[in-house]
């Protein structure tokens, strides 16, 4: 630190130690928001030495803590990912070109990412409509949502389609998107970082981050497209549903209108949700000891009308 | 008369230490989000009174729930974050090679622009001439105030709780 930012720090962390001093309690632990909570070391299986235990597991967890993970990743480059697994989902499926109902899907989905654990991401939360009869929904990392037409034509309600965004947000909240990058990728990318100081990387590490940064690019889209998520995952982001959509206000049947009518519209030999998600059956299954007591979705009359004026013809 | 004044030496001296280890243990955060949203009030309903930018830094001084009371060391208006927009590390913004070299044996510091970053985003464009971005770019800028939000929670009848 030079000296005069040291000075500086010094004079401003003393303002602020007096000021907090009589005012406020002391900070003692402040975690930043969407930051994982699976980060306490555990403890395992003990070896007696003497008079000293040793923890093995703890020790384990340590080694690893070394090593780069996914969380690493800086919000401006999960941003960046974020974009292009985003220009990837639309060479699948192109975009629906309609103001009207993109507008509505991006206030609704601004409030409900409001409402979520994650409410800031690098480049904020954006949603979109693809124009596809396929029943889809798809979040690339740092807040870029997608749904196709074909997934809000299964919500008979503003409540069913909020479930279907907060489900989505839920994915990024977790950052599902950013652990399907397989590791040597991750400690490509994150190594890279010593490599050089200069302001731009010069041809040959460029070339290879580029080359780290495709690979990462394809095992999300390939995750996101072809293979789906893990059950757990999905289930993840079924509970950030339920409670986002409680937050804001919605009834939380919103996500079970909308998988029953999926149900119904599912057919099992296209290359669509049935592929990638776990089946209606079992996702209702799974949420209905935490979405709690059954209440009927009865949109107010100003709710249901913007829902029909904005989506009803999709 | 001169036991009294060495008491009164001492007791000033620890009470002198033990605020400048307090001085220090203040907690200093970075802005991780390229506009970080001051308000008035704790929830996203409060006034905006300051945008800050990328790599910021802010010092905290209350917690309330996910909202963070932070004051900035320049001096512009004080009032409540929250806390997904802030880091514990401190973020670099032009990194130079030391900065390079203590990222490098450190969690405590970033380095923005490095790594995935619009140079990698330029030359993948290069070489994959078939991705469009046209439409990601356009989904950025689909902008929705406040005010269309709260006029949106109105018009639907939507009572929200807790985190807002």
């Amino acid at each position: 630190m030079k000296r005069s930012n040291r000075r500086e720090f010094l004079s401003q962390a003393f303002k602020y130690g007096l000021w907090s001093l009589g005012a406020t309690p002391m900070i003692s632990a402040i975690l930043s928001g969407c930051e994982m909570l699976d980060n306490i070391a555990e403890s395992g299986p003990t070896i007696e030495l003497g008079d000293y235990t040793i923890d093995t597991k703890a020790i384990a967890k340590k080694g690893q803590s070394v090593s780069k993970t996914f969380e690493d990743f800086t919000p401006e480059q999960e941003y960046y990912i974020g974009r292009t697994v985003g220009a990837r989902v639309l060479q699948k499926y192109p975009p629906y070109d309609n103001p009207r109902a993109n507008q509505y899907l991006n206030v609704m989905g601004q409030m409900l990412a409001q409402a979520s654990d994650c409410p800031e991401t690098f480049g904020g939360y954006h949603f979109l409509i693809q124009n596809s009869d396929e029943i889809n929904a798809l979040a690339a990392p740092g807040g870029f949502i997608f749904v196709t037409r074909g997934i809000l034509r299964c919500c008979p309600n503003e409540d069913a389609v909020a479930a279907v965004l907060a489900h989505e947000i839920g994915h990024v909240q977790y950052k599902h998107g950013l652990q399907s990058i397989k590791q040597s990728r991750i400690t490509s990318a994150l190594t890279s970082l010593a490599i050089d100081s200069a302001k731009e990387y010069g041809d040959a590490d460029l070339a290879k981050l580029t080359e780290t940064f495709e690979d990462s690019i394809s095992d999300i889209s390939q995750k996101l497209i072809v293979n789906g998520y893990s059950r757990s995952f999905e289930y993840q982001a079924d509970v950030s549903a339920v409670s986002i959509t409680k937050r804001a206000g919605y009834n939380p049947y919103g996500l079970v209108d909308m998988l029953n009518q999926m149900k119904i519209q599912l057919k099992p030999d296209r290359q669509d949700f049935a592929k990638t998600h776990p089946s209606p059956d079992s996702r209702l299954a799974e949420i209905q000891e935490y979405i709690g007591k059954y209440s009927m979705v009865t949109s107010p009359p100003t709710r249901q009308s913007r829902f029909k004026a904005a989506l009803g013809k999709i | 008369m001169p036991k009294f004044k060495s008491i009164l030496i001492i007791s000033l001296l620890v009470t002198l230490t033990g605020l400048t280890v307090f001085a220090l243990e203040q907690k200093l955060m970075s802005i991780q989000v390229k506009k970080g949203t001051v308000r008035s009030q704790p929830s996203f309903l409060g006034k905006v009174v300051a945008q800050l930018n990328y790599g910021d830094q802010v010092a905290v001084q209350n917690v309330k729930g996910p909202w963070y009371f932070i004051d900035r060391p320049e001096g512009s208006p004080d009032g409540w974050m929250h806390s997904s927009a802030l880091s514990t590390k401190k973020i670099v913004l032009k990194p130079g090679a030391s900065d390079v070299d203590q990222a490098a044996s450190s969690d405590e510091l970033t380095l923005a622009g490095k790594g995935f970053n619009q140079q990698v985003e330029n030359d993948f464009k290069s070489k994959n001439p078939n991705v469009d971005f046209t439409w990601i770019n356009k989904m950025e800028k689909m902008d929705v105030s406040q005010n269309q939000i709260q006029n949106f929670v109105e018009e639907g009848k939507l009572s929200p709780q807790g985190a807002q």
